[in-house]
């Protein structure tokens, strides 16, 4: 199957029950799957007017209880940013899928990019910890898809999945897992009566239980920075431990949100960094390299936020260069060449034409490092 | 003194007030002394005292502006979102919960400017959502800019030598984009306000009630309309009902504000209803 609709897959498989979208290419495919698809579950679609009204309207399913997600591309993803962060503030689960072109502006609608990798960070204003998920194939779109719920759920914030144009459009075969092969992963209800419930109260992994609307805990919600019971606040204290609160539900569980894979790399001395489609070519190339002899492995990132600063600098304490390939003009490179020691060369392989890094470019690279 | 004992009719009234705000959320409000959002607040009480919802099953959703605080006190499922979004995160969740109440409170920049693209497609799906726009005809809470109510001619901070701008009847504009109820009232008529309000959320599909307010802060200082009692005042002199407008030629019925209910449209189908036939067939075609 096509990649955009492993998407819509993994998130029936997670338990999406309400999809609102707007069409953009190249995401479409998402959108018109759960058209097709949400009704046959009981589940809800709705086209909205525009990519806010889009992000609202899923904010809006999540409080009332449903799993929620859209989907977009670059353009979309800058006007959902508004509500992106008001997910952020009210810490509410949804996934929002990113199917990234090039760009700025309307760019390259039909190209591939990565161009997005930083958006996905610091997209919206303020300070926040966020989450985002790069699969490298059909198949990893349905299960990454399905972990980007689990984590929403999991920690109460927006996820975002980043796709590319080639991975949305390119077919591969799929096996979609049984009922049951993969855990799934549910918000936490509140087990306290409604006079006791406090709706972002401080707890020991900092994330609050949340009630649907309906089930009797009236409570408010807003996105000024507010205190436990959920209204505005402008006392210091209240205002720290909010934004302490944000980060520490998320930085303090880093390791059950970071996935990378490496290969070859006991004994490399160059380290290829990639995610996405990229990490395609990556692996080909390493192969190749090794069969003529050279110490090459390859660190591909499943979780690229938050960045996996230890694990990174564990996997690479023994090589002396690494090149960081992407599909834009050097995003993620700043984010490793702020981690790695000062000793370890740091080189970078960017595309922003429209057009994958292939394997033969990595060995050329490969060749002018070495 | 048996009849002492017995609380008098404005304790009975504030008594029905009382019992839906919120007792943790400390007051006073964010309004000045005198706002006409406290008479649009009274009103949407008591109207949903007099149907006897209950409280679990109303969502109170907003945008961003001074009418947009009023959720916060009120002990609903209250959200509070961002500038002019209200109506698309209330279709998010009348569409995930067709069973609750949703009311959306807006003001005239946050429903007709920055949200107007929601405002005419949540009009235009006849969703089942009860929008009441308190019309104050100037941005307040930033501090008396112009909105898309600013008439023509009109003073504000960012139209200091009178607005050149045309504005917005919301009431046409609900209509033309497809609602199936749309009422207006004032801050002065608090009662007939009430009763629109009782017909707008019992009206299934999307319905608007205009509530035309005093903004004395901004609005009547920049154009010496006066205090909040005079510009109050001003509506009981220029409100006329539907009924009386009829006979009201267009020379006559200028500088009016035509009261009541404006549209009613019970043939026009709703969208959760719609949308739930879907689901029917597609799981009985199984």
């Amino acid at each position: 199957m096509q990649g955009n609709m492993a998407c819509v897959q993994g998130a029936i498989y997670a338990g999406l029950h309400f999809y609102a979208g707007y069409p953009i290419t190249p995401s479409t495919e998402i959108a018109e799957g759960c058209a097709r698809e949400l009704p046959k579950l009981g589940g809800k679609f709705i086209q909205m007017e525009d990519e806010i009204a889009s992000m609202a309207a899923i904010v809006g399913a999540s409080v009332a209880g449903l799993k929620s997600m859209t989907a977009t591309s670059g353009p979309g993803y800058s006007l959902m940013q508004e509500g992106i962060g008001y997910a952020y503030i009210t810490e509410t689960p949804c996934v929002v899928v990113n199917v990234q072109r090039g760009g700025p502006s309307t760019g390259l609608p039909t190209k591939i990019s990565q161009s997005d990798t930083m958006q996905a960070r610091w997209g919206t204003h303020g300070d926040y910890t966020a989450i985002a998920l790069a699969p490298s194939t059909v198949g990893e779109t349905l299960t990454e898809t399905i972990r980007a719920f689990n984590l929403a759920e999991r920690f109460r914030t927006p996820v975002t999945v980043l796709l590319d144009e080639v991975m949305a459009h390119q077919r591969e075969l799929v096996s979609i897992p049984k009922k049951g092969e993969i855990p799934i992963i549910d918000r936490i209800k509140p087990t306290v009566s409604p006079e006791d419930f406090e709706p972002f109260a401080q707890t020991a992994n900092s994330v609050s239980p949340m009630p649907a609307y309906g089930e009797g805990y009236r409570y408010n919600i807003t996105g000024l920075t507010h205190d436990p019971m959920g209204f505005a606040t402008a006392n210091l204290k209240e205002i720290t431990w909010k934004l302490d609160k944000l980060r520490n539900k998320i930085m303090n569980y880093r390791s059950e949100i970071t996935k990378l894979r490496t290969a070859m790399m006991d004994d490399a001395e160059i380290a290829i960094i990639s995610y996405g489609t990229v990490s395609r070519a990556a692996l080909l190339a390493v192969a190749l390299a090794r069969k003529a002899g050279v110490k090459v492995g390859c660190i591909q990132l499943y979780t690229i936020w938050p960045f996996p600063e230890e694990e990174l600098q564990d996997y690479c304490s023994k090589v002396r260069k690494v090149i960081v390939a992407e599909l834009n003009m050097g995003q993620m490179v700043n984010e490793v060449s702020r981690i790695l020691s000062p000793e370890i060369e740091i080189h970078k392989l960017n595309r922003y034409d429209g057009e994958i890094i292939t394997p033969l470019q990595l060995l050329e690279k490969l060749e002018e490092v070495m | 003194m048996a009849t002492a004992e017995k609380p008098t009719k404005v304790e009975q009234k504030s008594d029905v007030i009382l019992k839906y705000l919120r007792p943790k959320k400390k007051f006073p409000s964010v309004w000045c002394a005198g706002c006409g959002n406290g008479v649009v607040q009274s009103a949407i009480i008591r109207a949903i005292d007099k149907l006897g919802l209950s409280k679990d099953e109303i969502v109170m959703v907003s945008g961003i502006g001074c009418t947009s605080r009023m959720p916060v006190y009120m002990d609903f499922n209250s959200l509070h979102t961002t500038h002019g979004r209200a109506l698309a995160f209330a279709t998010g969740v009348k569409f995930a919960r067709p069973d609750m109440k949703v009311i959306v409170v807006t003001g005239d920049g946050d429903a007709l400017a920055i949200g107007g693209n929601h405002f005419i497609h949540a009009c235009r799906r006849n969703i089942d959502i009860t929008a009441i726009l308190i019309n104050n005809s100037i941005y307040g809470m930033t501090g008396g800019q112009g909105s898309p109510t600013t008439p023509g001619g009109a003073f504000s901070t960012t139209t200091p030598y009178g607005n050149v701008e045309k504005h917005f009847d919301p009431c046409s504009l609900a209509k033309a984009a497809g609602a199936t109820f749309v009422a207006r009232g004032t801050v002065y008529h608090a009662a007939q306000l009430e009763k629109a309000i009782i017909e707008g959320i019992s009206h299934k599909g999307f319905s608007l009630i205009e509530a035309v307010s005093n903004c004395h802060t901004y609005f009547g200082r920049l154009n010496r309309r006066g205090d909040a009692v005079a510009m109050v005042k001003n509506f009981k002199e220029v409100g006329v009902t539907t009924a009386k407008a009829k006979t009201m030629n267009e020379e006559e019925l200028k500088g009016k504000i035509v009261i009541g209910t404006l549209h009613e449209d019970m043939v026009k189908t709703e969208f959760c209803d719609e949308y739930q036939k879907v689901i029917n067939a597609r799981q009985g075609g199984k």
